[in-house]
């Protein structure tokens, strides 16, 4: 019989200090976030200094935790797996150094993992039968993504965003519609009660790369609005704008999915990233994979938020290609996916 | 008694071993590489060069602050982690009173003088005592960020001979020239930086007065809240106006 890999993964690449350990790439035995969103939302977004004070200052409870909830000790733990980039290198920095000498003293493997590879990887945990080649759409706060997946490991992008992140367009336009911080879920629960076809807000188009995404227009278009409407002494509803702005985001991650779903003959799609918690999208993205027969894949929404059970699915795949880190791992806070 | 000690809270990266009176080994390194990439691998290259079996070490001493933000982060962690996975507890030693300490002896006060950018500086100010058969290190001023005006104007009412250390000597050198009127000196190469085995000697000290924490209790001291912290402070104060 093969041997149980067991892999202590950590996160803390933005404002989550996350531990999970993870069994064979796919069982999640424990999954530890602790969220620094209430510090955060008192600025309005997150501060990288406080940040990472934070995470120095919980990041041996939330490990120690993890360890414990999955009733493991240091001898079951197979490697050591953590998020080295892309992210706030102040925030990455305490994760990689304490990953690094938990591996060092242990005598552990040490796995360095890339932040988009974790979202990605998320979908595994989940479903069992999923396996490469498939193509994945990354939305968000930080990254918007398309992703083709050859294999375990092995990723070529198709697209990206020129100017915001998708869930970045989310958290400005909620603060300008008075919704405030964190944007996301606020903006998804408030479009329930709006019309998503109130205003027609623009969808951008990139010339000369069809699959990258821009939503810094869009953003503008919701300022403007705004702008002409309180020039004219008019109120506007907020339901409405916050439902049209996120319908235009859905039609344009859709849109650029679907297109290169087609061009490129997959017939697997999966969609990671804090935004995939979207339920709007979720749906949107669901009907559209069922209308051309396509299988869709999607985490929970716990899995879909920065998390460390993710970094473990990664770490495995990585670990089983033999990928090893040494004690000179650095944070990259703009870690290319498929670099190392 | 074994003591492993990290110090990352300024340009130099700094670890030490010492047992009892003796440095088993000490490893400094002032390059412009980061922590992150010179830390571990120094300790890793110490340890092995010296044969260290962690299991006996006794305690593990981080240099707590105050020092560079990020530097800070790196010690801090790494020595969570390291404290964490051998079962040790950490002495946290103040960065500004271990850097004092390696001027053990000396008849003049001593100031250190770190970088703290925007024009101020860490500091403090320490003298050594005779006691019966040593001298201990006096706290005359407790570290603290602050013009380096304010503590050259304090140094100049204490009236006493002063000798200067620390990463803040070149870039303070000029102002302390005009305005101290107390006679000084600047310490040589080999003892004006951070240097871990001077923290490892100091954290014994400590240590031996019960002063230890667990991992999950250390958290490192910056002396300055962050500039959005500062700035939502500022706001405050002006709408309570």
């Amino acid at each position: 019989m093969k041997e149980d890999v067991i892999i202590l993964a950590i996160e803390s690449s933005c404002d989550e200090t996350a531990a999970s350990v993870v069994k064979n790439g796919r069982e999640v035995l424990s999954n530890v976030i602790s969220s620094q969103i209430d510090i955060h939302t008192l600025y309005g977004g997150v501060v990288p200094e406080i940040a990472s004070r934070k995470h120095t200052e919980c990041i041996d409870q939330v490990v120690m935790q993890a360890l414990s909830e999955a009733e493991m000790t240091w001898d079951d733990i197979t490697a050591i797996a953590v998020t080295y980039g892309p992210g706030l290198v102040g925030a990455l920095l305490v994760g990689v150094s304490y990953a690094k000498s938990l591996a060092w003293a242990l005598h552990k493997p040490l796995i360095g993992v890339h932040h988009i590879e974790g979202h990605i990887s998320a979908n595994y945990i989940e479903n069992e039968g999923l396996k490469p080649p498939f193509m994945c759409l990354v939305v968000s706060g930080g990254h918007s993504h398309l992703v083709k997946v050859a294999d375990y490991g092995k990723y070529e992008i198709l697209g990206r965003t020129r100017d915001d992140a998708a869930g970045e367009a989310f958290d400005k336009v909620a603060r300008v519609i008075g919704l405030g911080y964190p944007g996301g879920p606020k903006i998804d629960k408030v479009s329930y009660e709006g019309n998503p076809r109130a205003i027609d807000f623009p969808r951008a188009k990139i010339a000369d790369n069809e699959y990258d995404f821009s939503f810094s227009g869009l953003k503008s278009a919701v300022l403007n609005y705004l702008n002409q409407l309180q020039m004219k002494g008019e109120e506007y509803v907020q339901a409405d704008v916050a439902a049209s702005f996120q319908q235009a985001v859905v039609d344009v991650l859709v849109g650029h999915s679907m297109q290169a779903l087609e061009q490129y003959g997959f017939k697997r799609f999966a969609i990671a990233g804090g935004v995939a918690s979207n339920t709007h999208l979720r749906t949107a993205m669901e009907e559209a994979c069922a209308e051309r027969g396509v299988e869709f894949y999607r985490p929970s929404p716990i899995l879909c938020t920065d998390n460390a059970a993710m970094i473990g699915a990664a770490a495995y795949y990585e670990y089983i290609a033999g990928s090893r880190a040494d004690y000179d791992l650095n944070a990259v806070p703009n870690l290319k996916l498929g670099e190392r | 008694m074994k003591i492993l000690a990290v110090d990352s809270s300024g340009m130099v990266a700094s670890v030490a071993i010492v047992e009892d009176d003796i440095l088993v080994a000490e490893y400094n390194v002032n390059f412009k590489k980061t922590h992150s990439q010179t830390l571990l691998p120094m300790i890793d290259e110490i340890s092995r060069m010296v044969e260290l079996d962690t299991a006996t070490i006794d305690a593990i001493a981080v240099a707590a602050g105050p020092g560079s933000f990020t530097g800070l982060r790196i010690g801090s962690a790494t020595v969570k982690g390291l404290a964490q996975a051998l079962g040790k507890p950490v002495v946290a030693v103040p960065t500004v009173d271990a850097l004092a300490y390696n001027l053990y002896g000396s008849s003049a006060v001593i100031c250190p003088l770190m970088d703290a950018r925007r024009n101020q500086t860490y500091t403090g100010i320490y003298e050594f005592v005779r006691t019966e058969n040593a001298f201990a290190m006096n706290t005359i001023e407790e570290q603290c960020a602050v013009d380096v005006g304010e503590i050259i104007g304090v140094l100049n009412s204490l009236g006493r001979e002063v000798v200067f250390l620390g990463d803040g000597v070149p870039v303070f050198a000029e102002q302390i020239e005009k305005e101290l009127k107390v006679p000084h000196t600047y310490a040589p190469a080999f003892m004006n930086r951070q240097r871990a085995a001077a923290l490892a000697v100091l954290a014994k000290e400590y240590f031996k007065d019960g002063k230890s924490q667990t991992a999950g209790e250390f958290v490192p001291i910056y002396l300055r809240l962050s500039q959005a912290e500062r700035e939502q402070l500022e706001k405050e104060k002006q709408g309570a106006n």
